[in-house]
């Protein structure tokens, strides 16, 4: 047999997170949740922005779980030149620091990052204003489609139906039923910024990728990365990277890039899975399947995957 | 060299001497023709190495400026009124991050109703957000009191804001001493920062701080402007012996020794306050001295009662009051005079805009009739308010 036969090639396709030189730029003894998604969402994405550039990285965080886990004085998990201002100005802080480097002619990267609160709500006219005027910035949200630091509110990112301390469902009120969640990356390609992606820690291998190529694009970029959270969702802390590969696989979280405000590549899904199996794993959604449920009411979230099944071109729509 | 300039654009160019490497922008009257003015000295080259930002709001004007102050680059900005108060979470987030960040606050007051002219409201509402705060009575004092306050700043990682009047400083013509670069370069050297962002200097800023460790932290803020009242005097100085014009400070006194009544009061109007003062002492008996705050933060207590001490009574002239309680710079100052005997009178004058005269002041100054009371207040409009059916008038005023 030939050297190249798949059993043998394993090692040319590792992730950052697997060599030994690993930076670990959030580091071990923070105080996140065990199986947390956005801790592992942002070491990934930090590790690959920091061995890109060499450590030529400088990190602005928003408020929210990943800054309060991650650096409560006197301690700091955090292997990079790190800064949290406020909830709302993380993209506003990194324009500054941005402009800083700029002046100083430093050739360091600048990374914004928050959650989907702190990103796709409170920070959004910030993040409007660094992408309008394409500040050299690459933002990345951790989506863990809610506001979990102050326990589990909704957010403009949180998915129909679902559960929440501010949708709590009653009788015929379903849970979260506003609509369908704001789509702030195709917010970020109306501005024709240079490149928008969706990422998932359901798949680090494209995760790294994207940030790897984002991190040297000069202009303002943005990463949205679904980032679970056993805590918020309701599911075994073991399940989180299962879960995010099973959004991927059912259709509701789109992976894709863009450039210049058009769709360049999408991840294509092998095999579609109805959102009834990603749905089920999560007390969030347990309304819509428990006795008391409304017949089919979590068809109205197959229709969302199917819309961007279709949109982003993953696949043949199989669950109608 | 003196030249005759708008405010405003004395500003820019005073502003511009100073190098900031990161300016940034967001219109709001009056403070607006500050920033258009740096503006047009990037990209004419004459400031160079500065980035120029036009962002989408204050609050992202004063949290660019935090970031570049985060990496380690001299940065400014300007503000006034709403503008402040749109910002007002990263104001307390820039002093408490020790960011030495210079603004101006072309002061305006605050509506509603809405009101583009001058008072102090704006700046009494961050009053106790950790900046230092300098009020400048003239323009030429604005443009020295920004050269100063980049060094006092950066001297103790603080952030200053300037406080110009709006309109009756920002955009009046005056005579102003623009200085040379160079020795501008020599009083106010290149920034060297406590932080900046590369690997080599990495910093971790911006950590949550428990109840163990958070009045501690508070107590070092409130130390570090304590100390600042030995800075900005050292730096006053250091400007008087470098330029030959005594600008900035603490406090100012004018006909203070041996005055029977001394009017207290903070920037612009206190030209008009030592005419009036002027007048009266040509022609009465009684004798009237006038005392300038200049450093409103940090409030210089003592260096006030001693100034204050001999008076017989002290008449504060202030742009701003609290609502349901009365004057803020004069309650401050009775504190100080307290157990002195010494009558402390609020004047509260020129709010919104209202115009304060020289004969409006000097009848004032003779005879106050109240312990407290408003300038020019218009009793028939108020009387008229009251006959509405919209507005209910409870109790005796
Ligand atoms: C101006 C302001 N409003 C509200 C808060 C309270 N707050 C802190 S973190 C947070 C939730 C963060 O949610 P998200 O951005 O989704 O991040 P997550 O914690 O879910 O990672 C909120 C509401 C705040 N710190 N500042
Ligand atoms: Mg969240």
């Amino acid at each position: 047999m030939s050297s190249l036969t798949m059993g043998n090639r394993f090692g040319r396709n590792t992730t950052v997170q697997s060599e030994n030189n690993r930076p670990n730029s959030l580091t071990s003894g923070h105080r996140a949740c065990q199986g947390c998604g956005e801790a592992l969402a942002a070491r990934c994405s930090l590790d690959a922005a920091y061995i890109e550039t060499k450590g030529n990285i400088a990190v602005v965080n928003a408020t929210g779980c990943l800054e309060v886990f991650s650096c409560a004085y006197p301690e700091n998990s955090w292997n990079i030149p790190w800064v949290h201002s406020l909830f709302g100005n993380a993209a506003a802080v990194a324009s500054g620091v941005a402009a800083a480097f700029k002046s100083q002619k430093k050739d360091i990267r600048v990374i914004a990052q928050g959650g989907d609160g702190g990103t796709t709500d409170i920070g959004m006219a910030c993040l409007s204003g660094m992408f309008e005027r394409n500040d050299d910035v690459l933002y990345i949200c951790y989506d863990n489609e809610a506001y979990m630091n102050t326990g589990v509110q909704r957010s403009s990112a949180t998915l129909t139906f679902a559960r929440t301390a501010t949708t709590l469902p009653n009788g015929q009120y379903m849970g979260n039923d506003i609509r369908t969640g704001k789509n702030v990356p195709e917010i970020a390609m109306a501005h024709g910024i240079p490149y928008v992606a969706s990422a998932s820690i359901g798949d680090i291998h494209d995760l790294e990728k994207k940030v790897k190529k984002a991190i040297h694009i000069k202009g303002a970029k943005y990463i949205q990365i679904h980032s679970p959270c056993p805590l918020g969702w309701g599911y075994p802390t073991e399940n989180t990277i299962q879960l995010a590969k099973l959004a991927i696989k059912c259709g509701l979280y789109p992976l894709f890039e863009a450039e210049n405000g058009v769709v360049v590549n999408s991840t294509a899904i092998d095999n579609i899975i109805s959102v009834e199996s990603y749905l089920k794993g999560q007390k969030r959604f347990a309304h819509l399947f428990g006795k008391n449920a409304q017949v089919n009411s979590w068809k109205v979230i197959q229709e969302l995957a199917n819309n961007h099944i279709r949109k982003y071109k993953l696949g043949e729509v199989v669950y109608e | 060299m003196l030249q005759q300039l708008e405010g405003s654009q004395a500003l820019a160019k005073a502003i511009a001497l100073c190098r900031p490497q990161v300016v940034c922008a967001y219109p709001i009257t009056p403070q607006t023709h500050i920033v258009e003015g740096i503006g047009e000295l990037v990209r004419n080259g004459t400031l160079k190495n500065c980035e120029f930002l036009n962002v989408e709001s204050e609050m992202a004007a004063i949290s660019v400026a935090i970031g570049s102050e985060a990496a380690g680059v001299r940065s400014y900005t300007a503000t006034s009124s709403q503008g402040l108060l749109y910002m007002m979470e990263a104001v307390y987030n820039a002093s408490g991050l020790e960011l030495p960040i210079v603004m101006t606050l072309g002061n305006r007051t605050i509506g509603s109703p809405i009101n583009i002219w001058n008072d102090h409201s704006d700046a009494m509402s961050v009053r106790d957000a950790g900046w230092l705060m300098l009020f400048a009575e003239n323009n030429q004092e604005a443009v020295d009191l920004h050269i100063q306050a980049f060094k006092i700043a950066e001297s103790i990682k603080c952030p200053v804001m300037v406080c110009v009047d709006g309109f009756v400083l920002t955009h009046a013509y005056e005579q102003v001493n623009i200085p040379e670069q160079n020795e501008v370069d020599e009083f106010l050297p290149k920034y060297n920062p406590h932080i900046s962002m590369d690997k080599k200097h990495s910093y971790a800023i911006g950590a949550m701080v428990s109840p163990n460790d958070f009045m501690e932290v508070r107590y070092l803020a409130h130390k570090r402007q304590l100390d600042a009242l030995d800075v900005i005097s050292n730096v006053r100085e250091e400007f008087l012996s470098k330029f030959n014009r005594n600008s900035g400070g603490l406090i100012r006194g004018y006909n203070i020794d041996g005055a029977d009544t001394v009017i207290v009061a903070m920037g612009s109007v206190l030209g008009t306050i030592k005419d009036a003062v002027d007048n009266l002492n040509a022609s009465g008996n009684e004798k009237f001295g006038v005392l300038s705050i200049i450093s409103y933060r940090p409030f210089p207590q003592n260096e006030i009662k001693k100034a204050l001490n001999q008076a017989k009574r002290v008449i504060v002239v202030e742009k701003a009051f609290a609502l349901g309680k009365g004057g803020i710079l004069s309650q401050e100052i009775e504190l100080v005079l307290k157990g002195l005997n010494i009558d402390v009178i609020s004047i509260i004058a020129g709010i919104g805009g209202r115009i304060i005269t020289k004969q409006m002041l000097m009848e004032c100054f003779e005879n106050p009739k109240d312990k407290f009371q408003f300038l020019g207040l218009n009793r028939a409009t108020i009387e008229k308010e009251y006959q509405s059916p919209c507005i209910s008038k409870v109790g005796k005023e």
